[in-house]
């Protein structure tokens, strides 16, 4: 079982490396470095796509739980797509952390500032650490799934609390560029042609990983039923009789 | 009986629990006083800085002796099938709910009676503005014990619900800790204006957080 025709997949990789490799053409060669902070502006390329990407996938988890809650759509596919969709958020907002802070050192010459976004973005990274942490529980399928579904949703209200409670300090973080309330770009030509490409390679980037974890997710819960039945088959076996064993405990159990 | 009979009743029990076993008035404030001790050592306390941050000191306190509260309200129906018992008691979920909660922040209001003498005994804090200072701690310690509560019940049972509750937990309360201390600052230092947005956020938190584990408390107590 997979999300995506595996032609399909393949596709969207090709595509992904593609579009990375011209992103890293025009971002580093073709686009002309800032006027103020000249070439360490061009980590823009990658901060901000990630940063998009990164609310992007835990949006989708979000949705995913929701989805897999109301009982009318629940279905196991959600549940692994919440899952693979918040592993790629907390890897997205690791890369947002670490290129911002790699930015930041140049520019603002500080590795980390208590600025009300970078803060956002590291409990934002808390939060889905802690989920991720509680995938990894053992337990049956569907008890894991409602549980981690539900503190999906409650980590995704969390996060507009989070943000107006720390927006309220004040901001040294240079202000959105793209999104200003006007919805005008700030920035123009090459340099905004190279943010949206990254947009683009990204976006692919992580329609492809989604599959790929998808994937992975679906043949760890084929593992864990074939072991299942081994471990059931072993018992019977063991014991000499046809009857089947009252109880099995598998894993770690919790 | 309606939902707050009903909620009483399951915080009359949890409380009834701990002033036998008396795990918070021996374990649970001790612990909270040890740790304003140790803020001492850590933070010089010559130099006036432990009055000032002693606001943030009071909540990461009170943040630590939630996570044990909250475990210790769920590791009481561990044995004998306690929550089982609780499952079948035939009280509604959100009531169950809202009484586990309720003795959270009962338990969680002594621990801050008690740090609030600690501070100012210990780091010579100066109480102001006692409106939006109560208010606060009040709005506060809801939002702690219900975020709590909801957490303390999906993992409970787990093995691992010792070290999975912390990371779990500390990262959603977090603007919890960050309006609780900036609405004492502002009201100690006299400017209380400056609390009452504060004090709205941790109503808001509150409010919410209540209504979410009222909603979610049954389905996970099912698989608990």
């Amino acid at each position: 079982m997979t999300l995506l025709n595996p032609r399909i997949s393949r596709v969207l990789g090709v595509a992904a490396l593609v579009s990375l490799v011209a992103l890293a053409v025009f971002g580093l060669f073709i686009a002309p470095p800032d006027a103020v902070q000249s070439d360490a502006q061009r980590l823009m390329y990658l901060h901000v796509p990630s940063a998009w990407i990164a609310y992007l996938a835990y949006g989708v988890t979000a949705l995913s739980s929701a989805l897999y809650l109301w009982r009318r759509t629940r279905s196991p596919v959600w549940d692994r797509l919440a899952g693979a969709s918040a592993e790629l958020g907390v890897l997205f907002t690791a890369m947002t952390l670490v290129m911002g802070s790699l930015w930041g050192r140049p520019v603002w010459g500080v590795w980390w500032a208590w600025d009300a976004r970078l803060v956002t973005t590291a409990v934002l990274f808390f939060l889905y650490v802690g989920y991720l942490a509680l995938r990894r529980v053992p337990a049956p399928l569907e008890t894991r799934a409602k549980r981690c579904a539900i503190a999906a949703l409650v980590a995704f209200v969390d996060v507009p609390i989070v943000h107006f409670s720390v927006d309220w300090w004040q901001t040294l973080h240079q202000q959105a560029t793209v999104f200003t309330p006007s919805l005008n770009a700030h920035i123009h030509g090459v340099m905004a042609f190279t943010l949206w490409l990254g947009v683009l390679a990204f976006t692919l980037l992580y329609v492809y990983l989604l599959d790929k974890r998808y994937r992975l997710e679906t043949l760890e819960e084929d593992l864990e039923s074939k072991e299942l039945a081994k471990a059931i088959e072993e018992r019977v076996q063991g014991a000499g009789t046809t009857a089947p064993p009252e109880h099995v405990e598998v894993g770690i159990g919790r | 009986m309606n939902l707050f009979q009903e909620a009483a009743l399951v915080a009359g029990k949890d409380l009834r629990i701990e002033a036998r076993s008396r795990v918070t008035a021996q374990q649970i404030l001790p612990f909270g006083l040890v740790v304003l001790l140790l803020f001492a050592f850590a933070l010089d306390p010559h130099r006036g800085d432990l009055t000032n941050v002693a606001p943030g000191l009071f909540w990461v306190t009170v943040l630590f002796g939630t996570l044990l509260a909250v475990g210790r309200a769920f590791s009481i129906e561990a044995e004998n099938g306690a929550r089982d018992g609780l499952r079948l008691s035939g009280l509604d979920s959100s009531a169950l709910f809202l009484g586990k909660a309720a003795a959270v922040a009962v338990e969680l209001a002594a621990l801050e009676a008690l740090l609030t003498v600690g501070v100012v005994i210990l780091f010579n804090v100066g109480l102001n503005g006692v409106a939006p200072l109560v208010l606060a701690t009040v709005a506060a310690t809801v939002g702690l014990a219900a975020t709590g509560t909801l957490y303390g019940v999906l993992a409970a049972g787990l093995r691992v619900r010792e070290t999975l509750l912390p990371v779990l937990l500390l990262p959603v309360v977090a603007p919890v800790l960050l309006g609780a201390t900036k609405a004492w600052e502002a009201s100690i230092s006299g400017v209380s204006g400056d609390a009452w947005p504060w004090v709205t956020l941790l109503g808001i938190f509150a409010v919410l957080f209540t209504g979410i584990g009222m909603l979610a408390f049954g389905p996970l107590l099912e698989e608990s």
